[in-house]
């Protein structure tokens, strides 16, 4: 009896547009969790405008305004190069990026089916492990007694490669993980457009004479493209983010000149000298420009694609 | 000529790509054979195959008290925190896609705000530490018991749901708890598996919460301990190589055997669900992808 008076309410209220309160507070608990994960921290943003010390209580801390975002206008070159390497190894990533649609092309070009999978299986592999594990992988092949240097030993080299503790070259090094780790993933995005294309295209270009290039460089290419646009949008705005443990492993104190992001310039600030506030103002200061980069080039992307990313 | 053209065009496409393959898997193939390979020959230089069978190495790392009790929190980290997380976002998700929910629209705005906003690493230190979250297991699972992206992903696939059958079963008196539990959820079996294994992965591969805020040897997860390992300038691992040393005889160990056993049971757990839940991994992030 009780079910019938259940949905007949339901219905009821659905007509009258009465809300159930029931409904909602079963969604409490999340809502809670939620609020306390993911919106309480920010509150944590008005320690930026404190002098505030490790161990003193906020409300005995003097309010000091803005002057922790002040100083890192007039001063800090530390900061500067922060932004310098997060910037260029962003820079490096999205310059790399077209290299998965590359992938995602050969991927596609294969004729079995079995191959396809094979490839498929163990390129998106490296992705799913931590940062750590890469490290530790990178360690045993690339130290002084790594696999590469022993090699080189055995050939009869003089000279040695170390890239974990050579400045010159760790942008590069660092990006070239990053290909490595991500590219059979980021490629599978691209293998699903490249599948939605329609193959009616692809039949009419065979018709008309093209060969497997042509038909790759005036349909599959296309076809990618608007996918590429919006990823490549999404880089743009992330591009004071970076996957922080990357750098945070690899970090070591003969390439810190050229590894450290805005992420680990924050921690240091922060966890390591304990200067909580500026290192809050740090970290504020990349949020907005996030969100500015964001709000940004989805307008951009309204007006070249008539649709917006977010 | 045509016909040469696509042959080689086929070859070194194949040729490419198997490249790339050999480049992604042969790292994990060479801390393997090194791992496996007896310490005192190893020295020479290894590349395709192990050099004199020896499995002193984990014999002996698994005596190390703390490293069997890493990977037990390790595990019951992934375990529970992905339980967690499923049954949260899960939940969650039916409740938001109830058009009739008091308040719904607010909820679903301030949950899809959370994917944009990152409060950073201090307010979100201090947070942990004021919520007395530091030194605590449920600093893993607590945090991530609900994730924007997975609930917002449920959501769309419970939406997709037809509505016959949750009208069916409620005039038969299920409530809405019920229906959850015996209507929806079992038909959320797809999206719950994708949820399930990126969570799982998730869990598996943080530390960066265990790094900061868990000092307790006892809570110690699998990857910091391995970190640890690779960043204390060999000095953990020596001291660990000449301790095994000293207490069984003939037993010759060297911290790289050590780091490459210890990188090998991080791994392995990876390595070994990976090939199976791959096509899941694919179906996830296709139900995932962005518009375009």
């Amino acid at each position: 009896m009780s079910s019938l008076t259940l949905a007949q309410s339901r219905r009821k209220n659905k007509k009258s547009g009465k809300k159930s309160w029931y409904l909602f507070g079963l969604a409490v608990p999340f809502i809670i969790c939620m609020l306390l994960f993911s919106y309480f921290p920010v509150y944590g943003w008005i320690y930026a405008f404190f002098d505030y010390k490790p161990g003193i209580p906020l409300s005995m801390t003097p309010f000091v305004g803005l002057d922790n975002f002040k100083e890192f206008f007039d001063s800090s070159p530390d900061l500067i190069n922060a932004l310098i390497n997060t910037l260029a190894m962003n820079f490096l990533n999205l310059l790399f990026s077209p290299l998965a649609i590359v992938f995602a092309i050969m991927v596609n070009e294969v004729g079995s089916g079995k191959y396809k999978k094979f490839v498929q299986t163990f390129s998106t592999l490296p992705n799913f492990i931590s940062w750590v594990l890469v490290y530790s992988l990178a360690f045993a092949f690339f130290s002084s007694e790594g696999l590469i240097n022993t090699l080189f030993g055995k050939l009869g080299f003089s000279w040695a490669v170390d890239p974990l503790a050579h400045e010159g070259i760790t942008w590069f090094f660092q990006t070239m993980l990053t290909i490595w780790k991500t590219l059979g993933w980021n490629a599978i995005i691209y293998i699903a457009a490249i599948a939605g294309i329609d193959s009616e295209l692809y039949d009419a270009a065979r018709v008309d004479g093209a060969n497997r290039l042509r038909t790759i460089w005036h349909i599959t290419i296309p076809g990618v493209m608007p996918t590429f646009l919006v990823l490549t949008l999404l880089n743009i705005s992330n591009m004071l983010a970076s996957s922080f443990d990357q750098y945070f492993v690899f970090y070591n104190p003969l390439v810190a000149g050229k590894i450290e992001v805005l992420d680990y310039y924050v921690y240091r600030m922060g966890i390591i000298v304990g200067d909580y506030p500026y290192a809050t103002a740090v970290g504020i200061f990349k949020t907005v420009v996030s969100v500015i980069l964001l709000f940004s080039v989805n307008q951009l992307s309204k007006r070249l694609r008539g649709d917006s990313l977010i | 000529m045509s016909l040469t053209r696509i042959r080689i065009f086929d070859i070194l496409n194949y040729l490419l790509l198997a490249l790339f393959v050999v480049i992604c898997v042969y790292p994990f193939y060479y801390v393997l054979i090194y791992s496996i390979s007896s310490p005192a020959k190893v020295a020479q230089g290894i590349f395709l195959l192990p050099a004199g069978l020896d499995f002193t190495t984990y014999k002996s790392i698994l005596q190390l008290p703390y490293i069997v009790n890493s990977f037990f929190i390790s595990a019951a980290r992934t375990i529970v925190g992905t339980m967690l997380t499923i049954l949260c976002c899960s939940l969650f998700s039916y409740l938001i896609s109830k058009p009739e929910m008091a308040l719904r629209k607010l909820v679903y705005r301030l949950l899809v705000v959370t994917l944009y906003i990152n409060a950073g690493l201090i307010p979100w230190y201090i947070t942990m530490k004021m919520l007395h979250l530091n030194n605590n297991f449920l600093l893993y699972v607590l945090p991530s018991a609900v994730s924007g992206y997975y609930v917002i992903l449920m959501k769309t696939y419970i939406e997709q749901i037809p509505k016959a059958l949750e009208e069916s079963a409620m005039i038969d008196g299920a409530g809405y708890l019920t229906l959850f539990w015996k209507v929806i959820f079992p038909l959320c079996k797809p999206i719950v598996a994708t949820v399930a294994i990126f969570a799982a992965v998730g869990q598996w591969n943080n530390w960066m919460d265990n790094y900061f805020l868990v000092q307790n040897q006892n809570l110690k997860t699998m990857q910091l301990i391995l970190y640890e390992y690779l960043n204390s300038a060999n000095a953990l691992a020596t001291m660990d190589a000449a301790s095994i040393t000293r207490n069984a005889q003939n037993v010759v160990l060297t911290p790289e055997s050590i780091k490459m056993a210890t990188t090998m049971l991080v791994a392995l757990p990876i390595l070994l669900v990976y090939p199976f839940l791959q096509r899941y991994f694919v179906k996830g992030i296709m139900l995932g992808a962005v518009k375009g």
